[in-house]
């Protein structure tokens, strides 16, 4: 294997470039390390204006999404030496503004989180002292798989329809709507319904699955915006065909 | 100067122990308006990093008492009894009401919460959500704070210093990093929730942003940081990546074997092997037993040697496919893409790896700081509970415990005090201008970042690791007064106002340079062994001189100052740590 890989990576400071463009920088590639390790060490060693997010270094607090050789990946979990002999190119996630380089402007995605009011919506809160709400492991299996997600939006970048209308409310979002829904001890599901079931809510999806094959926690957002689909297009059918008083 | 605004009370962080304080100060006073200071977005905060689980008393056959004297007990009597008793109280009401906000604790077959085994404590009560604990608490409290319209997020802002006037902390100095904006957003009382600062060692579980922002933020407002010497090394990190392997791997039934297959522990009197794990023995022994013991094994030359340093194994092999992915997909997860090792079938290499300060901003029970209007909790504060050596899973119950405190606290000063006074503008002014002429344009120093960071890590990991000497700390002593120096000749190669990464390291490793000083001085001058401080030249503990927590100051010329405090000893008094019997 080389020892050396050449990393392709977009620059650009909107201050001083009108467009981004690519730079290349040559790093060591040591079996080791991923792709996030050629970056910081462009940081470091070759190229202080470089910037980059990224934080836990273990696939867990979601910082590092980028478009490596054209596809969503974190890039503290994906190894240098999987695209040996290079080069690598490195781009920012797609369909989000560009701040500066790597650094994308992710404010619509946070609104869009809390949005689906994610918290646990009760008619009526326990008090403390009356203890746990009680759910069997089945239970807390109902949803577990959609609270896993870490926010990264690789499922932003890798939507389709999210690129073209980025008043879809993506992936994450509707996934996270579903965590709470499926939760035992949740009573929100029809707030949330009134709020997911517009046209940029669940609609907008064309059932595509490349956001839970972009997904690094196997969260599968696209099951889960099927699943919801099917849950409101029966609301629907119930409202327009049983007669009001007997629902 | 903008004021970009003013709320009542500025939260810097956004991780667990920011955003606990942040709901209850709203839940105090909903009239307060609550800002949290973020360097990176809130569910980025390292909180999610934390895997095992979180302690708390629920089980008819543990007690309050029990938890309390395991906790005094692994902190070698360093800690605050007082604050222990609180402690111990408040964490089951805490956890569960993280569970009432839908925290996906795992569960016992009959829906009841389930508490696994950790080390150093003689019961069953650590809460856990698999081995994502410390993820699915962040992501629930981050969530839950989206209720709260009060709560105003200044999400990537750097806060760079605090204000104060008057004797009173008055707001902060931030740096926007998006526009490159430095602004100041005043207050009448501040909570410093930035977490620890494992990134001023070569080696550590910490993530990029644990740089000891708020404890220098304290350091340098004239705040003192307390028991700055008691570093925690986690027996368990990945070699080369330092990635955190669990101690609940060990609570459910993990074996640590030297390079001959053997159980060392049992040579350093941490009781003796069984099949089964055992409280409080061998590999559910306190974190600084075991770290200790990897150093031994090590120089008895019966660990392995790899090219990222010398290891030793951990075997999970017994516990079987079933068990590894229900109670430890994430250790799976993790072996598997980061080592490319299946713990299922392989041996998991691991060695020691600076995971978390005992040592702190000082403050009270209530998580006040001597500063008027200054607060803190969670690993940024040391209230104490921790004393010498943290038992696992007392850190998360604690950001939650303290978190709140301090929130409350700083809801009832700010429902009163004064407003901020205008002086702090013309000191924002100041510091706007600091950074700019000393950092952002200048252009003629002959210093980089990195090579100045990689010699405070060499300096750090020599002096100050798993054993000390007087001689390795006065040498560091003096090397970190030669950094600091040099760091004033840094100068920046990206001058870009827009997201600018290499303006904020330059303040971050500002700010670990005074973190490793306090490290360092506090170390030299505790002339004993306690807990994760081991003295080669002091080996025993010697409660005539040291049973006290140190507090650092910093004085005018940025030197040092160590003065000492007693511990609060209520019911418990100092006695032998035993384990394994």
């Amino acid at each position: 294997m080389a020892d050396r890989i050449i990393l392709q990576v977009t620059r650009y400071r909107p201050e001083d470039e009108a467009q981004p463009t690519f730079r290349e920088y040559e790093v060591p590639c040591p079996k080791e390390w991923v792709v996030l390790d050629g970056l910081n060490y462009v940081k470091d060693h070759l190229d202080g204006t470089l910037s980059h997010r990224w934080s836990c270094r273990m696939g867990i607090c979601g910082s590092c999404g980028m478009t490596v050789n054209g596809e969503p990946k974190l890039t503290c979990a994906t190894f240098l030496s999987d695209y040996a002999p290079g080069p690598v190119r490195v781009e920012p996630l797609a369909n989000f503004p560009i701040i500066r380089d790597l650094v994308v402007e992710i404010g619509d995605f946070m609104q869009k989180l809390a949005h689906v009011k994610p918290w646990i919506i009760r008619q009526e809160e326990k008090p403390l002292s009356e203890g746990e709400y009680q759910q069997t492991p089945e239970e807390l299996d109902a949803y577990k798989q959609y609270s896993m997600c870490i926010n990264c939006m690789l499922c932003y970048a890798a939507c389709p329809v999210y690129g073209l209308d980025p008043k879809f409310l993506g992936p994450a979002a509707i996934a996270l709507a579903q965590r709470y829904n499926l939760d035992s001890r949740d009573q929100g599901e029809k707030e949330r319904m009134e709020l997911l079931s517009q046209h940029e809510g669940i609609w907008g999806c064309t059932f595509v699955g490349d956001c839970t094959k972009a997904c690094p926690k196997n969260v599968d957002p696209a099951g889960a915006i099927q699943r919801y689909k099917l849950k409101a297009a029966l609301a629907w059918l119930k409202d327009i065909f049983v007669p009001r008083g007997a629902k | 100067m903008n004021v970009t605004a003013f709320h009542d009370v500025v939260l810097v962080g956004g991780g667990g122990a920011g955003l606990r304080a942040a709901i209850a100060i709203a839940e105090t006073n909903p009239r307060l308006s609550i800002a949290v200071v973020s360097k990176v977005y809130p569910m980025r905060s390292h909180t999610v990093s934390a895997e095992g689980g979180s302690a708390g008393v629920v089980r008819p056959d543990d007690s309050l008492d029990e938890h309390a004297y395991d906790t005094i007990s692994g902190g070698d009597w360093l800690c605050d009894q007082d604050a222990v008793e609180a402690f111990v109280k408040e964490a089951p009401e805490e956890l569960l009401r993280l569970e009432h906000w839908g925290c996906p604790w795992s569960r016992e077959p009959d829906g009841r919460i389930a508490v696994r085994a950790f080390g150093g404590m003689r019961k069953m009560r650590t809460w856990f959500a698999a081995d994502k604990t410390g993820f699915h608490m962040l992501h629930t409290l981050f969530q839950t704070s989206l209720k709260y319209t009060r709560v105003v997020r200044y999400d990537e802002w750097f806060a760079a210093s605090l204000l104060v006037d008057d004797g009173r902390v008055q707001g902060v100095v931030a740096l926007e990093l998006m526009s490159g904006k430095i602004e100041a957003i005043t207050a009448k009382a501040v909570i410093l929730c930035t977490g620890g600062c494992g990134r001023v060692f070569p080696f550590t579980t910490n993530a990029n942003i644990k740089n000891g922002d708020g404890m220098a933020l304290a350091y340098r407002a004239g705040a003192p940081l307390k028991d700055m010497e008691f570093v925690q090394y986690h027996p368990t990190g990945l070699p080369f990546t330092g990635i955190l392997i669990t101690e609940a791997c060990r609570s459910e039934g993990g074996y640590l074997l030297n390079k001959d297959g053997y159980r060392y522990l049992q040579d350093y009197g941490l009781g003796k092997p069984e099949a089964k794990p055992v409280l409080r023995s061998m590999e559910l022994g306190p974190r600084d037993r075991l770290s200790q013991a990897f150093v031994k094994e090590h120089e008895k030359g019966r660990t392995i040697e790899t090219p990222y340093g010398p290891v030793v194994h951990l075997d999970l092999r017994h516990l079987g496919e079933q068990l590894i992915n229900t109670k430890l997909p994430f250790v799976r997860e993790l072996c598997l893409k980061y080592q490319n090792i299946d713990p299922v079938t392989e041996l998991i290499p691991v060695r020691p790896v600076a995971h978390y300060m005992m040592g702190g901003v000082h403050t009270d029970i209530h998580g006040a700081t001597p500063l008027l209007g200054l607060y803190a909790a969670g690993e940024a504060a040391c209230v104490s509970i921790n004393g010498a050596n943290r038992l696992g899973s007392n850190s998360l119950p604690e950001l939650l415990v303290f978190g709140a405190r301090a929130g409350r606290a700083a809801a009832a000063y700010a429902s009163s005090a004064a407003e901020p006074r205008s002086a702090v503008l013309a000191q924002a002014e100041d510091e706007r201008r600091r950074m700019q002429r000393d950092l952002l344009h200048k252009i003629d120093g002959r210093e980089r970042l990195a090579p100045l960071r990689d010699e405070l890590h060499q300096s750090m990991e020599q002096s100050a690791g798993i054993y000390r000497s007087g001689n390795s700390l006065a040498q560091a002593a003096v090397k970190l007064r030669e950094l600091q120096d040099r760091f004033r000749h840094v100068a920046l190669q990206d001058h870009s106002r827009t997201f600018n990464t290499e303006l904020m390291a330059a303040l971050e490793l500002s700010f670990m340079l005074d973190v490793g000083e306090a490290i360092v001085e506090s170390a030299l001058r505790r002339e004993e062994s306690r807990g994760a401080h081991q003295r080669t030249d002091f080996p025993a503990r010697d409660d005539q001189r040291f049973l006290a927590h140190s507090l650092v100051y910093r004085n005018a010329d940025g030197s040092c100052r160590v003065e000492y405090r007693p511990v609060t000893i209520t019911r418990w008094p100092p006695g032998e740590r035993v384990y394994g019997r």
